[in-house]
């Protein structure tokens, strides 16, 4: 459907259509989850809640903190051993549902990523405790596989028997000194979404494993990304590109990363930051400990791309890094134009929603709009306030039960290897020209007026938003997919990308043109109705049965 | 290699599980309650394990599986989870209107000691639950038993819920199948059809998880057991539970509970089992055997004859689930393909370890239960290589690995489409899985041949 006819829908109808169903205690709360854009001066927005408990009963598309530890953060990570410490259940949906590529240094260097482990729990071990065969399942790991490291995940169960996976970890550690094992209290209630695991995944990160080993990787231009899992392989055409720019990608937390390159993140000059609400954290924490300065990033769509690495290569301040970025950008733009053209000339018009993850949602707005189509509705699983309206609403941000039973660390410098990899003059000079550290805009800065933001979209709004919107693509997860396809519209997943990719980068953004020009354009989503379905009519002028 | 680090050498091992074959019980129980129309499953617990039991289920079945969950957080946890259940029962009436909702349990709810039969009282007393609707629930503690326990733990509480011994003589069998797919529960269903039978059969997911695309997203789709069907069973002749581990509960309690007598029987699967389920259908209904039936049955055998030298002596190693597992070393046995390893996470007993050996000689390694997990399976293969392997997707990664084929049967299947829609059971179903073997052996010999022995006929 065009576009304009879309926009043609009155939001605060829609709105007011939407939570006239509910519940009163449940309209009372959806109000304020479903925002109307708007953009004023300062780049203000209408406040949205977000990061706030799921309504029982509610069909929602959120996971739990463990999901968000053991699945997004540490998951990718190829020689940590990871044991989930619970029931099997946790262990068996996290093995290798999340498309993480990973590619070992050699066919003989370690990756557990295939692998599986779980202490699988049995009801005497939850009434006289799972410690015991904890112990004993590290045992059994360290003698078959001699990890470097091992990391302990802990599920629901685990945190209410009062297994305690630290000190267990501090035991088992003391027995085996070669082996740096440490534990994650991610277990499932923890918070009110996959978010709360992310912070858990940061904290330990930050205090048992960054800053272990002093050994740089050589390079002139050293920096590390956070929050890039490689789904469908985008870190590889991240690595790809930065390369060719010259610049040394260190580390990537934690796509296609090993155990040597996160002990020794903190010898880099740069963090730059491409998921926001997962990883934010640490980039934080690395800059109060280490001096590492930060700022956002996104490598989603080509345009964003080389906006992306023409601000890497003005903070390093190389002419010969700025003139290598600029001829990449140059080259791979080529292509990248062409097909956009190609791809724009029959898309543009069209229109979307996207409804997924923490910064997925806003990064590839960028990639349709590259094509010419148009954002109706977008909005976030399990994101905060920052990731919709900005980092500029971080003090206003109030802290309720749910997020303070994760712990906030408090972070000082490093007695010796703190180092200010920019002096205050030169931050405050490139402030001064433009440039902004510690930064994200969030998401509905950039949206459209009268757009709908709606944080932790259920099955009925979607349905909802179908009926009155009819949207030509919608962007969401595995469990949104068929309701959505069900009706005809092509869902594309930006979970797992429906096992394809890359998307990040100029050869990604090359492939989500065409795949989204696929999904709009294919014909199979066309042969829904059959003929005798398309004109009933006829049926009437040649009824001889009766 | 994808699995770079399994040792050939296998030590026994107490505590850790790698690669596990099973997952946990209230996976299914969703899908069991997904198999009655019109029911919602409910997860009680925190919301990642409806989370992650409806993202494997959707990636198995390319469907959309619907379940709804209690959000617990840490206070809930520590208090309860009683609030969060009862607005939970009002937010789901109010905006999905299903005519039951199937609760189970999570490891979470049952630590904290939720007591369910109580919570639905609550409800019910407090005027949650509308008329004509229902609230009802299983134990699904992760804790134990596996996914297929689960789904018998829930199709015995639809047992201990509706079903009802009025009085009346009703000429219907109850075909109650362990956790298989739609595919397999419609093939069943056709046999009875076939030979004129009336039955009950729940739980029922054909029709509910590989529906149609026709443009419209049903919440409730066509298909499922009705809540009269499921009352009914009380009053039925006979039931046939179909699979020990995951059909057998349901069967015994409408036994002890409405004194319908009942008959456990394996999956019908490959000709022998078929045979079995046919005959004992037979007997049950008291009527002749079809000659459509009849006439499935001689076409696999004729295939069977016809290509028994591809067969005849190849080894197998079987992975999954004990009744498919079980089905699977039949349909082996009757082709002449020779099983060598049997294993499965879930706990089949030593009654199982004896059918098999039954089936598949003294020399076949079986375990089953706490650490027979895919990297023993792996190691046994390392050790002993089949020609070819019966598993689900994770085989997958053994399977290049070591160089052997492999058919993808049980769950989960995230990576190829079919098994929603052809079966494996029956007469019809052991053709396909037979096509399917041969196909590999013999596209095997035609890749593999020298060109001087190069077959154009086989």
């Amino acid at each position: 459907m065009a576009h304009d006819e879309n926009m043609a829908v009155d939001a605060e109808e829609f709105k007011a259509e939407v939570l006239s169903k509910y519940p009163a205690k449940v309209a009372k709360k959806r109000k304020r989850q479903i925002v109307i854009n708007q953009v004023e001066t300062g780049e203000k927005v209408p406040e949205i809640l977000a990061n706030s408990r799921t309504i029982p009963g509610i069909l929602t598309m959120r996971g739990c903190s463990y999901a968000g530890c053991k699945g997004v953060v540490l998951g990718p990570t190829r020689d940590i051993l990871q044991i989930t410490h619970g029931p099997i259940g946790c262990g068996f949906y996290s093995w290798a549902t999340r498309r993480n590529q990973t590619k070992p240094e050699t066919l003989e260097s370690p990756n557990y990523m295939t692998y599986a482990m779980s202490t699988d729990l049995q009801e005497d071990e939850i009434i006289f405790g799972g410690e015991k065969k904890l112990k004993a399942a590290i045992d059994e790991a360290v003698a078959m596989f001699h990890p470097k490291a091992i990391g302990i995940f802990a599920t629901c169960p685990v945190g209410l028997i009062g297994d305690d996976v630290h000190a267990v970890a501090r035991e088992m550690e003391a027995k085996y000194p070669d082996i740096n094992i440490f534990g994650f209290s991610c277990e499932g209630y923890k918070g009110v979404s996959q978010s709360a695991g992310h912070h858990v995944a940061n904290n330990k990160v930050f205090t048992d494993v960054v800053g272990l080993s002093d050994k740089a990787k050589p390079g002139k231009f050293r920096f590390n990304i956070l929050g890039e899992y490689n789904i469908g392989g985008d870190a590889f055409e991240i690595e790809r590109i930065a390369q060719a720019c010259g610049l040394t990608l260190h580390s990537t937390f934690s796509g296609n990363s090993c155990y040597e390159e996160f002990i020794s993140a903190h010898t880099v000059d740069l963090n730059t930051v491409m998921c926001h609400r997962s990883i934010n954290y640490l980039a934080e924490m690395m800059e109060v400990k280490y001096g590492i300065p930060w700022f956002k990033i996104n490598f989603i769509g080509a345009d964003a791309t080389a906006k992306s690495l023409r601000k890497i290569a003005a903070f390093f301040g190389d002419k010969d890094l700025i003139a290598q970025t600029e001829k990449v950008i140059e080259e791979e733009m080529i292509e990248v134009n062409k097909v956009r053209e190609e791809v724009k000339a029959h898309c543009a018009g069209k229109t979307a929603m996207l409804f997924v993850g923490g910064s997925r949602a806003h990064h590839y707005q960028e990639l349709f709009d590259e094509i010419g189509m148009v954002t109706l509705a977008a909005g976030y699983e399990f994101a905060h306030r920052d990731d919709y309206e900005g980092r500029k609403v971080l003090p206003n941000i109030i802290v309720d039960a749910d997020s303070r039973n994760i712990e906030e660390l408090t972070v000082e410098k490093d007695s010796t290897r703190y180092n200010a990899r920019k002096s205050e003059a030169e931050i405050e000079k490139m402030k001064a020209d433009g440039f902004t550290f510690n930064d994200y805009r969030g998401m509905m800065p950039e949206m459209k007026e009268k757009t709908l933001i709606i944080d932790d979209l259920n099955h009925y709004e979607t349905e909802k938003l179908i009926e009155k919107y009819h949207p030509d693509i919608i962007c969401a997860g595995i469990k949104e997919k068929y309701v959505v396809q069900k009706q005809g519209i092509p869902l594309k997943q930006l979970h797992s990308y429906d096992y394809m990719g890359p998307f990040a980068g100029f050869k990604g953004a090359i492939n989500f043109y065409r795949e989204i020009d696929r999904l709009v354009h294919s014909h199979v989503f066309k042969m829904t109705k059959a003929p005798w379905q398309e004109s009933p009519e006829l049926t009437a002028s040649y009824a001889w049965t009766k | 290699m994808l699995l770079r680090h399994t040792p050939e050498t296998i030590v026994e091992r107490s505590a850790l599980t790698i690669n596990p074959a099973k997952t946990c019980q209230p996976i299914g129980a969703m899908y069991a309650a997904l198999g009655v129309h019109k029911c919602l499953p409910h997860s009680h617990g925190s919301q990642g394990c409806c989370a992650y039991h409806r993202s494997a289920l959707t990636r198995h079945y390319k469907d959309p599986i619907m379940a709804t969950t209690s959000s617990f957080t840490e206070g809930a946890s520590v208090f309860g989870g009683q609030a969060n259940i009862l607005e939970a029962i009002t937010n789901i009436f109010a905006l999905y209107d299903p005519d039951v909702i199937a609760v189970h349990t999570t490891c979470l709810s049952e630590v904290i000691g939720d007591d369910l039969p109580q919570i639905i009282n609550k409800a019910i007393a407090e005027g949650k639950i509308p008329e004509g609707k229902k609230v009802i629930h299983t134990n699904t503690p992760s804790f134990k038993g596996s996914h297929v326990t689960g789904y018998s733990n829930m199709t015995a509480s639809l047992v201990q819920y509706f079903s009802e011994k009025t009085g009346a003589k009703l000429e219907q069998i109850n075909l109650i199948p362990s956790f298989i797919e739609p595919s397999d529960m419609s093939e069943i269903k056709h046999i009875a059809d076939e030979m004129g039978i009336k039955y009950v059969m729940f739980p029922d997911t054909s029709d509910v998880v590989n529906g149609p695309m026709d443009g419209k997203f049903r919440m409730y789709p066509h298909g499922g057991a009705t809540l009269e069907q499921i009352k009914s069973a009380g009053d039925s002749v006979k039931t046939l539970a179909l699979g020990r581990v995951g059909a057998a509960a349901a069967a015994k309690l409408l036994d002890t509970k409405c004194k319908v007598p009942c008959e456990i029987l394996d999956l019908p699967i490959g000709l022998s089992a078929t045979d079995t389920f046919v005959q004992e259908l037979r007997l049950a209904a008291g009527v002749s055997v079809s000659d459509a039936v009849m006439l499935e049955r001689g076409q696999l055998l004729d295939v069977m004859v016809d290509m028994n030298q591809y067969t005849y002596g190849k080894t197998v190693s079987l992975v999954g689930d004990p009744d498919i597992v079980l089905g699977m070393a039949q349909f082996c046995h009757d082709v002449d393909m020779k099983v060598i390893h049997v294993v499965s996470g879930t706990s089949a007993g030593a009654k199982f370890a004896t059918r098999i050996k039954e089936l598949c000689g003294d020399d076949v390694i079986v375990k089953t239960g706490l650490n027979a997990d895919m990297f023993y399976f792996h190691q046994l293969i390392k050790n002993h290589k089949p020609d070819l392997i019966l598993g689900n997707t994770y085989c997958k990664y053994i399977a290049r690995d070591e160089g052997i084929p492999l058919i993808r049967i049980g769950f989960p299947i995230y990576d190829r489409v079919g098994h929603s829609y052809f079966p494996v059971v029956g007469y019809r179903g052991a053709l396909r899985l037979l096509e399917k073997v041969l196909d590999i052996f013999m596209d095997k010999q035609d890749k593999e041949a020298p060109e001087e022995k190069f077959e154009l006929v086989m």
